[in-house]
């Protein structure tokens, strides 16, 4: 390798063959043999750690470094909050500019006061749309003001699990940066005028010619019917669909497979074995949540009795759901492909196209596998991923159908889309149309395709041709400010709607408050293309049920609000027949850019919400930035590391991106997520990261065949857990305690996997004797997929701030909950760890005796608090905390009243916002313990168990957080502390945390059980 | 009174030169003090100009501190602790040898302190100002400090005794007030004797008012001496009180690297160590500029630098024991902690200090190089180095690197650190400069007692033998 890296020839993809020998800098290999010889019993947390020649450390001891004073940096990005205390007055003004019309009732969830009880929530049954199908909310709201999101248990799509976006909804709602009124080039117009304007033009056009309508995913029957009608009334219309992370290959798939607008509905709690191709089912697609929590209830290990599924993933990018699996292998985009042909070939699918394994995966793995899927005929499920291409897809179903699966564990149904297809051939069609010159007259809701459209329909450019655009969305984006007019939308919390759910099951979505900002629903915006200028969301939505449902109408307006989904609307089940399938499988090439959303920001319509933004992302624990992920071989292919800065060119478009090398990721790609770079999202999000959008092809996946070159410079990247030399840590300190289902059974009384070491209570002094609840609460490692939905749920209840990337570089983030990531094995298929770590409330707290002012003491009902009056910031707790939770306010990161802003409404105001100079960490959701303290004692009884839900367990979509009163025996917590995998964290220490862990458990296949088990 | 150059110095093994008379001292000494402005030397004018350049960088600091927040400073989470906390120590440590030179060897009948202690319990009593300042510079919310203290309120709150911080609160205002009182009843007779000679109406108004009457009277002098010998016997376990104390912020946590019951008495040793690097810094430019060769005589450079010699051993002992601790405990995160120490990513700090603090130190196993003013000057610059080199290791990197490899972090200052500790100098050797334009700078009452001996009674028990020892003729 070149002395200097940035002289170094253009490197192409031929260049990257990882069997050409080892280079220079970089001795992956030697990291290879070093772990190979390990007993398997060792953890590591990066590759640093396994690094052990001078060579490799030299090559990654790279620290970042770290300018000084931080100020200036953090000052601006806080900054930005003390110039909207401008702009609240006029947001005041325009909250108050649409007051609910009294005939507009929305039904509380929970209670129905006859009228709210000040300091009292009350809760609402809603949804909100990801990628446009409808997952179950309860939205709650104190005195009017929606705070905070948890999932309804009552919808198919949620059981009452959050996603990290759903719990950031809030903070998206009241973001200064959404528009407050109608304009036209900027120039502020009435909404009279806009309808005069639509109608006129609609007019000219005469039956629709050059009318074209550009929406995203609709499931929602009210508005795919306005939309029919609309089409009916002007026969040249056309309506066109983008967004940019539709299941388009999905669509193609079934399509292949069936020759019909299906999906497929899977049912994880059948399913004892599960087969992913690249699909990170719990976190992308419609379902996810509801398949985190079925695949999770198959996987709830407390005792050598219980059963366990079996999950086999062979995935690009380390996802959540990939790193609880069984068996994971790391495989190139057209390796996944070819691994899924070649399982089709063996299990004897009709018209699979032949495929050889590939060279990455052991024959005795792929043996296994088959063997495994034969066993579990009817019940297994094969599930291909969203960045599959429509041939994998069309092989999971066929495959589903070959093993009797269809009708056990997967369920089909009519696409809940008004009109599925491919929104990239749609959108790419539209684009055309507008360069010839034949749109007249475009109307855009809630799509931003001058952002997000593949690069090669210059949308933006195309954009320009056309003489009338109305764009409707919640800010003036890319695609608002190329639009002649601007119609700002209401967010999903403060408007009426429907929408459907995975499974077809409707909701109806009610509003809790009136538009903050103004705002129009796109429901009324069609409606006044339709010529109705005055009917509201509320009107048009209650008179489309009116005319489906038979009966009182009153009572199933009031039922289904309640209950938060419509009774009765789930898609039956549709009959399929395979086709004999006829499918092209992808041509890899040795190096490809591989696309993929971020897990937080999606497609970066989430750029502008600070949560997500600093939501340190699964595995590299990155916030504020994309990279380029690269498997260690290939970063020594390229000779570059974590932090170098990379030119990836394909297809004649070139992006430079920091480097992030990441164990497990697949070697010959690079990964990089959509959703950054945005120019126009807000303060926020402006310029965060880099634009990907322009390298997505809008034909065929988003894996292209590309080169790379390390360029000149470093990037800072902002990880929340640094990434440094390990070496010489120790094994020793038995952190993640991990076996399998095997091992378990082999000593079912005390798996020594468990307790490695035996450590006996060492104490001086009695315990304390308690006489009311004693709080506690168990972790389950097995489920957890490290997907931080408990992150941003706990941000948003608990009023935690952001700080801004200079301040997370210096390692001042605020989450009181974070999942620490290990890994085991080998630096290329490395088994995963997720633990999620917040304050332990300790028995014997560390952190009490040496505050000098007592102020984090020990309640009556085993908490650790946190008096923050009382705090003066020696910060000795935080030193003398060995889990290190204990979060510190260096700076002024809460907004005061001084220089608070509209964000500051979505604060809990059952929590303290904290100010500078004051320590703080996870208070176990004091106030909601109190809360049902408060009922409960009003009641004359005790606390029942499971009235007291924290906000990161509500969110869990594994439910590995559970939580409840230790001195009932019969508690949940209670029972469940009772496992054998039941440990603590440091035992050795003493602290007595009352927060326990279970032993992550794996189920690996018995043939390949010895294998696993040397890593 | 400029720098004199040209002359041939005098120098001399014994505590002072032969020959010394009451009213030579008071020339030496007292004249200087007592000179007019206009008569001030330059070299104090540029030192003093310096300092409170530097004083003001500190005021402007502390207002970016306070209207800003701790956020200015390096510190994160783990490292909560870092340079405030390891200058409050360094300066503290500093703050020892005073009154260690004062009390303890005032009790030991060590006559050769008498040169030497009055600017050595100047330089306490700023050090212990520029430290105490620093933990209350370093709360979150340094205008509550108060919350510290046990006083009646309105909350019903009261300190929580169990945490070291605490203690440390009383330990530091406790040896403050007795170096403070220590210091001034000491400077007594001294005032008297400037009150005596003074000229202008703000000298005679200055030392009128501070010598509190004194007559020098007999019986003045037999109550003198008896209150001063009693403060000498409460000052000597303060001394070790005072770092002990500190030491145990450490040594009570859990945290590997602090958690050492070796702590107190290897702080104490370091203090007296760092304690005696810095009266050397200032003892060897002072004797120098002030002519003060026949009072700070080579005997005093001798002894001391024989005391930072064996307290250096004491402390290099220390980091031997700590490592040796680390590996026979066995405990996982001890022996981690050593090996972070010495090859993690802050070794080089380690080696470092184990070049000031043990190598830079052996020379003085010399007698030609204890009798160097220069090179005992830059050794004690290189030891005062490595103290605070060592204070980092024990803070900083500990904290770098606990249980959970998840959360550690390292460490970088900020430029507010920096102009923090810069002006903490300011504020020191303001005050220095204050004290030896303004107050005699040597013990002159106990000098000219010391020089009566000499004269009528042989001051020296080992006269015969010292010279020998020494291998120098009689002067």
């Amino acid at each position: 390798m070149s002395e200097h890296p940035h002289d170094q020839p253009h490197l192409s993809a031929a260049d990257l063959d990882p069997l050409a020998g080892p280079g220079e800098r970089l001795e992956i290999e030697r990291i290879r043999e070093r772990l190979a010889g390990e007993s398997g019993e060792r953890f590591w947390r990066s590759l640093d750690e396994v690094a052990d020649t001078s060579a490799f450390q030299e090559f990654m001891r790279k620290e970042f470094p770290r300018q000084a004073a931080p100020l200036e940096g953090s000052l601006d990005r806080r900054g930005f909050l003390k110039l909207l205390g401008a702009s609240m007055a006029l947001a005041g003004l325009s909250a108050c500019a649409r007051p609910p019309s009294p005939h507009e009732q929305i039904v509380p969830y929970v209670r129905s006061p006859e009228q709210m009880v000040t300091g009292r929530p009350l809760h609402y049954a809603t949804a909100l749309l990801d990628g446009g199908y409808a997952e179950g909310i309860i939205a709650e709201s104190h005195q009017g003001r929606p705070t905070h999101v948890d999932g309804n248990p009552d919808h198919p799509a949620s059981l009452g699990a959050a996603a990290p976006t759903t719990s950031a909804a809030v903070l998206s709602l009241y973001d200064p940066d959404r528009t407050q009124g109608i304009t036209e080039g900027g120039v502020a117009r009435t909404w009279e005028e806009l309808f005069d304007t639509i109608q006129s033009a609609l007019e000219a056009s005469g039956d629709g010619t050059g009318v074209r309508l550009l929406t995203e995913t609709v499931t929602s029957p009210t508005f795919a019917a306005l939309l029919r009608q609309l089409l009916a009334e002007y026969p040249e219309a056309r309506w066109h669909q983008w967004d940019p992370l539709h299941g388009d290959s999905a669509w193609a798939g079934a399509r292949a497979a069936f020759d019909d607008d299906v999906v497929a509905v899977y049912d994880f709690t059948a399913a004892d074995v599960v087969v992913s191709f690249d699909a990170d089912f719990t976190n992308r697609g419609p379902g996810r949540l509801r398949f985190a929590k079925d695949f999770s209830r198959r996987r709830r290990i407390r005792s050598a009795d219980d059963d366990m599924n079996r999950l086999w993933m062979a995935e690009t990018t380390p996802t959540p759901t990939g790193s609880i699996a069984d068996h994971r292998i790391a495989l190139a985009p057209a390796d996944v492909a070819a691994l899924a042909a070649w399982l089709a070939g063996e299990l004897g699918v009709d018209g699979a196209p032949t495929a050889q394994l590939p060279a990455r995966v052991d024959p005795a793995w792929a043996q296994a596998l088959v063997d495994d899927l034969q066993a579990h005929e009817g019940r297994s499920v094969v599930i291909a991923g969203h960045d599959q291409s429509a041939a994998v897809h069309a092989l999971a179903h066929a495959l589903n159908v070959t093993l009797g699966n269809v009708g056990e564990t997967v369920r089909y149904i009519a696409s809940p889309e008004a009109v599925p297809g491919s929104h990239a051939a749609s959108v790419a069609a539209l684009a055309e149309e507008m360069h010839a010159g034949a749109v007249s007259f475009l109307v855009i809701i809630g799509s931003n395709p001058a952002y997000s459209a593949p690069g090669d329909v210059s949308f933006a450019e195309a954009m320009r041709r056309v003489p009338l655009c109305v764009h409707m969305g919640q800010t003036l984006d890319e695609t608002g400010a190329l639009a002649t007019w601007h119609v700002p939308q209401t967010h999903a919390l403060e408007t009426w709607g429907d929408a459907r759910a995975h499974d077809g099951s409707v909701t109806i979505m009610q509003p809790l408050f009136s538009p903050f900002y103004g705002g129009r629903s796109e429901l009324e915006l069609l409606s006044a293309m339709l010529g109705d200028g005055v009917a509201t969301a509320y009107t048009i939505i209650r008179d489309a049920w009116r005319d489906q449902v038979e009966g009182a109408f009153d009572a199933f307006w009031q039922r289904a609000l309640h209950r938060g989904v419509v009774e009765g609307t789930q898609a039956p089940e549709r009959d399929v027949s395979l086709r004999t399938l006829d499918v092209q499988l992808p041509v890899g090439s040795d190096l490809v850019l591989h696309i993929v959303p971020d897990h937080a920001l999606q497609d970066g319509r989430h750029a502008n919400n600070g949560w997500l933004q600093e939501l340190p992302r699964p595995f590299t624990t990155m916030t504020w930035d994309n990279v380029a992920m690269l498997a260690p071989v290939t970063a020594e292919a390229l000779g570059v590391t974590s932090q170098d800065l990379l030119v990836v060119t394909t297809g004649g478009a070139s992006v430079t991106l920091p480097v992030w090398v990441q164990p497990g990721q697949a070697p010959g790609v690079i990964t990089s997520t959509l959703g950054f770079g945005r120019r126009a999202a807000g303060r926020v999000g402006n310029g965060v990261g880099v634009d990907l959008y322009p390298l997505v092809p809008s034909v065929g996946q988003r894996v292209r065949s590309a080169t790379a070159e390390r360029t000149r410079g470093r990037y800072r990247l902002a990880t929340t857990q640094i990434h440094h030399s390990l070496e010489g840590t120790g094994d020793r300190r038995y952190i993640v305690r991990a076996g399998t289902m095997a091992e378990l059974r082999a000593e079912p009384e005390h798996p020594t996997f468990v307790h490695p070491v035996v450590h006996p209570p060492s104490d001086i002094l009695p315990n304390w004797e308690y006489t009311s609840y004693q709080w506690g609460m168990v972790v389950d490692m097995t489920v957890c997929t490290g997907c931080q939905a408990c992150v941003v749920a706990c941000q948003s209840e608990n009023n935690i701030p952001i700080v801004g990337k200079e301040q997370v570089l210096i390692g001042r983030e605020m989450h009181w909950i974070r999942v620490d990531q290990y890994y085991r094995g080998s630096v290329d298929d490395p088994t995963f760890y997720n633990m999620p770590m917040t304050c332990m409330h300790c028995e014997q707290a560390p952190c009490e005796p040496v505050c000098p002012v007592a102020a984090t003491v020990h309640d009556h009902e085993g908490l650790n608090v946190m008096v923050y009056n009382r705090c003066v910031g020696t910060r000795y707790c935080s030193n003398n905390c060995p889990y290190k939770v204990r979060r510190f306010n260096y700076l002024q990161y809460a907004e005061l009243s001084g220089n608070a802003t509209e964000l500051s409404l979505a604060s809990n105001p059952d929590v303290t916002v904290r100010s500078r100079g004051v320590m703080e960490k996870c208070t176990y959701c004091i106030q909601r313990i109190s809360s049902a303290r408060v009922q409960a004692n009003n009641e004359g009884r005790l606390i029942a168990d499971g009235e007291v839900v924290v906000a990161c367990q509500s969110a869990c979509p594994t439910e590995a957080i559970v939580f409840g009163d230790l001195s009932d025996a019969e508690s949940l917590v209670s029972r469940t502390k009772r496992s054998v995998l039941d440990y603590a964290l440091l035992e050795e220490l003493n602290t007595k945390p009352r927060t326990t862990y279970l032993a992550r458990v794996n189920n690996p296949h018995e043939a390949l059980a010895a294998e696993t088990r040397q890593g | 009174m400029a720098v004199r150059t040209g002359r041939p110095l005098i120098e001399t093994n014994r505590v002072m030169a032969p020959g010394q008379t009451p009213g030579g001292i008071d020339d030496v000494v007292n004249t200087p003090v007592l000179a007019g402005p206009q008569r001030t030397p330059l070299w104090w004018w540029i030192g003093f100009s310096i300092s409170g350049a530097l004083l003001l960088l500190y005021l402007v600091s502390i207002v970016q501190l306070i209207t800003v927040g701790t956020g200015i400073f390096g510190n994160n989470s783990p490292v909560m602790w870092a340079m405030p906390i390891i200058n409050f120590v360094w300066w503290i440590g500093i703050g020892h040898a005073g009154t260690l030179i004062s009390a303890a060897l005032l009790l030991f009948r060590q006559p050769w302190r008498t040169s030497i202690n009055r600017f050595a319990e100047a330089m306490t009593v700023f050090a212990v100002v520029c430290a105490g300042l620093y933990p209350i510079l370093h709360l979150g919310r340094p205008w509550v400090f108060y919350w510290l203290l046990p006083y009646p309120n309105t909350h019903g709150l009261f300190p929580n005794f169990r945490s070291p911080l605490d203690w440390d609160l009383f330990a530091i205002s406790a040896y403050a007030s007795v170096s403070v009182l220590f210091w001034y009843i000491g400077l007594i007779p001294d005032l008297a004797t400037l009150r005596d000679k003074a000229k202008s109406r703000f000298q005679k108004l200055l030392y009128g008012t501070m010598s509190l009457g004194w007559t020098g009277s007999a019986r003045a002098w037999t109550r003198y001496m008896r209150a001063y010998l009693l403060l000498a016997a409460l000052s000597f376990p303060l001394v070790l009180s005072v770092h002990s104390t500190i030491a145990m912020d450490f040594a009570v946590s859990q945290l590997p690297g602090w958690n050492n019951t070796i702590m107190p008495p290897y702080f104490v040793a370091g203090a007296v160590f760092a304690g005696f690097a810095m009266v050397l810094i200032l003892g060897i430019p002072l004797r120098r500029v002030f002519g003060f060769e026949k009072l700070i005589t080579m005997r005093h450079l001798d002894n001391a630098a024989k005391l930072l010699l064996a307290t250096g051993m004491i402390v290099v002992y220390g980091y031997f024991i700590e490592l040796f601790l680390a590996w026979y405990s066995g405990v996982e995160f001890e022996v981690f902690m050593a090996y972070n120490r010495l090859f993690g990513d802050y070794g080089w700090a380690f080696w470092l200090l184990i070049l000031c603090n043990f190598v830079a130190i052996q020379p003085l196993w010399f007698r030609k190089v204890r009798q160097t003013p220069w090179a005992l000057f830059v050794i004690s610059i290189i030891v005062s180095i490595g103290m605070w080199l060592e204070r980092f290791v024990i803070i900083v990197v500990s904290l770098t690197r606990d249980f959970l490899p998840s959360s550690w972090g390292n460490y970088t200052p900020t430029f507010w650190d920096w102009s923090l500790f810069a002006g903490s100098f300011g504020l020191f050797f303001t005050l220095f400069f204050l004290f030896i334009r303004l107050l005699p700078a040597i013990a002159t009452a106990e000098m000219k007692e010391l020089a009566h001996h000499d004269a009528h009674h042989g001051s020296d028990p080992f006269e015969e033998i010292r010279p020998r020892y020494y291998g120098e003729e009689r002067a």
